[in-house]
């Protein structure tokens, strides 16, 4: 399987990553050389196999639903680098 | 006072105790130390003011209760402290400053130790060799324009120069053994849900796992000791009965089985590490361990499968540095546009590809193909392990397949790179905790590692064994200053 230019540009779309032409040819060469080493995973058979998705086997602990910080809206907003003291501030979505 | 800089967390602590030197001391000794060692870039953000402001605090009012106390620490970047810069190495939280603490560096604090500084690592600890950092790459002390190894390399070269007396690092995929491994240096990742991920900056959630860089089995004993909690704050904080590491370390392996994966004898592998995994064997056969062959069919496929599962976990991980929260943000023409500027101009080149082959495998369409399978072959990975520990009670396998290389030389072929991690990784995949101790050196005189693999929970059997192959190999770091101005 190869990933072209177009698929690559699609990728950078989806992770919300802009890229120019130069590096998006160096990125297709660098995913291609990856994935066709990652391709060695179908020399196995693996129909019967549960996947692992966590290695810890535990369920999930439950907790009160309790509010355990409290006016913590200044340390919040600490480092957003624009605010206006009560929310982040980003550009206009909706006209 | 030079002195003070070679002795080992565990003496310094019993000096300390005993009323020998002071806090002060220590702490004015490694920022001494430390200001003379810019060479190495191994600090991204100092904190020396406080570090002795700190001590002198101690020193007024010192309390030899504590498990380190008033020992200063230098730790690695991508642990959150509150007011103190944390940057993950990353141009996009070169302005972050968190608000609060990562239970892990709370723990120290808690035990009495001092914050010296954050320590330089790849970005996002995504790396193998230190190069990928923002704030440019960190050299190791063993010889001038060698790599430290990575991603945890800032934390191994300090720790070799002695410019602190120890630190911690994280380990993803090998990022605290396979540097302890290029710098002659101990260190040891946990089995997961051993210490908090909480305030760690996350790479990839299933696989990430704090632990204990030191300069000897018994410091790295005493440090895990400290670090190693139940944390409500973690989901995957796992509540189990930690046993006094420290006091409880012994040389008493006789009898132990010690698995030898023949698998583990890759294509290419240098002789000396061929020779140095023999020695091994010896020095625990000398110490009464049971030498057993055995198989890890599914070795082969773990780093194809690591590279499936961490870019996914972090491709999601890093969704939140969208120019909004922390601090950096390239204006736009609209929303799309200014995460997109953000994120182009906030991250590095490794952190974007990994970012990109993770949207890839989870988008639609490639999701069974590449994610499901991976997690499949992961529990693959897992049930080899499962059926070894049915037969032996630790694994002794080389740390990585070669040396700390130059800088540079494999910065331009990505899966060279990830190579580096063929024996660590694993380990990650499985959850199990594992160790690198220095072991001897190659030709050109550079450090070469053997890591230990426990079963799950078993860090006193490994740190046991580690102790006795220590005694051993008696192996001596010998640096000659030559970054000191």
């Amino acid at each position: 399987m190869t990933i072209d230019l177009k698929t690559v540009k699609h990728i950078s779309k989806l992770s919300r990553i802009s890229i120019d032409d130069q590096k998006a040819k160096k990125l297709e060469k660098d995913l291609n050389s990856i994935f066709n080493w990652i391709e060695k995973l179908n020399e196995l058979n693996t129909d019967n196999v549960e996947p692992l998705t966590s290695i810890a086997e535990t369920t999930l602990r439950l907790r009160k639903d309790q509010i355990l910080s409290k006016n913590i809206r200044e340390d919040i907003l600490k480092n957003s680098p624009k605010d206006n003291k009560d929310y982040f501030v980003v550009p206009k979505v909706v006209d | 006072m030079t002195d003070i800089i070679n002795l080992t967390l565990t003496e310094l602590v019993k000096k300390i105790k005993s009323k020998e030197i002071s806090s002060t001391d220590i702490t004015s000794n490694y920022i001494e130390r430390s200001k003379s060692s810019k060479k190495l870039n191994t600090y991204i953000e100092e904190t020396f003011d406080d570090a002795l402001a700190n001590s002198k605090k101690f020193d007024a009012k010192p309390d030899f209760q504590k498990k380190l106390p008033g020992i200063p620490i230098a730790v690695k970047d991508l642990y959150c402290t509150k007011n103190v810069k944390t940057t993950a190495g990353s141009k996009i939280l070169e302005n972050f400053v968190p608000s609060y603490e990562s239970t892990v560096t709370q723990n120290l604090w808690n035990s009495g130790a001092i914050l010296l500084g954050k320590l330089n690592c790849d970005e996002f600890a995504m790396g193998s060799s230190n190069e990928t950092s923002h704030f440019g790459n960190v050299l190791s002390p063993i010889d001038n324009n060698l790599v430290p190894g990575g991603s945890s390399g800032g934390s191994a070269s300090a720790l070799a120069a002695k410019l602190t007396p120890a630190t911690i690092g994280t380990d993803t995929g090998g990022s605290i053994r396979q540097p302890a491994s290029f710098t002659g240096t101990v260190g040891l990742k946990p089995t997961y849900g051993s210490c908090s991920r909480y305030g760690i900056v996350a790479f990839a959630s299933s696989l990430d796992q704090a632990g204990p860089m030191t300069r000897d089995v018994k410091d790295c004993a005493l440090l895990l000791e400290v670090i190693s909690s139940f944390d409500n704050k973690d989901s995957t904080s796992i509540d189990f009965k930690r046993p006094n590491y420290f006091s409880d370390l012994n040389k008493n392996i006789k009898g132990k089985k010690i698995g030898i994966p023949k698998e583990y004898r890759v294509e290419g592998m240098p002789a000396e590490i061929e020779k140095l995994w023999e020695n091994g064997k010896e020095y625990l056969k000398n110490c009464g361990a049971e030498i057993i062959d055995i198989s890890l069919p599914h070795t082969r496929y773990a780093l194809p499968t690591y590279y499936i599962v961490a870019p996914a976990e972090a491709s999601s991980n890093l969704a939140r540095y969208d120019g909004v929260k922390y601090g950096f943000r390239v204006e736009g023409e609209n929303l799309i546009d200014m995460y997109e500027k953000t994120r182009s101009q906030g991250f590095g080149d490794e952190v974007k590809r990994r970012i990109m082959i993770g949207t890839y495998v989870l988008s639609s369409g490639y999701y069974d193909a590449y994610y499901l399978k991976a997690q499949k072959v992961r529990k693959l990975i897992k049930n080899d392990f499962d059926e070894a520990f049915n037969k032996v009670d630790a694994i002794l396998t080389p740390s990585t397949p070669s040396s700390a290389f130059k800088v540079g030389e494999k910065m331009d072929d990505p899966v060279s790179m990830y190579l580096n991690d063929i024996f660590t990784v694993p380990v990650n995949l499985a959850g199990l905790p594992g160790i690198s101790i220095p072991a001897g050196l190659d030709e050109n005189n550079y450090p070469l590692g053997l890591q230990l693999i426990g079963k799950p929970f078993d860090e006193q059997g490994i740190l046991n064994i580690a102790y006795s192959m220590e005694e051993k190999i008696n192996f001596k770091l010998n640096t000659s200053d030559w970054w000191i101005k």
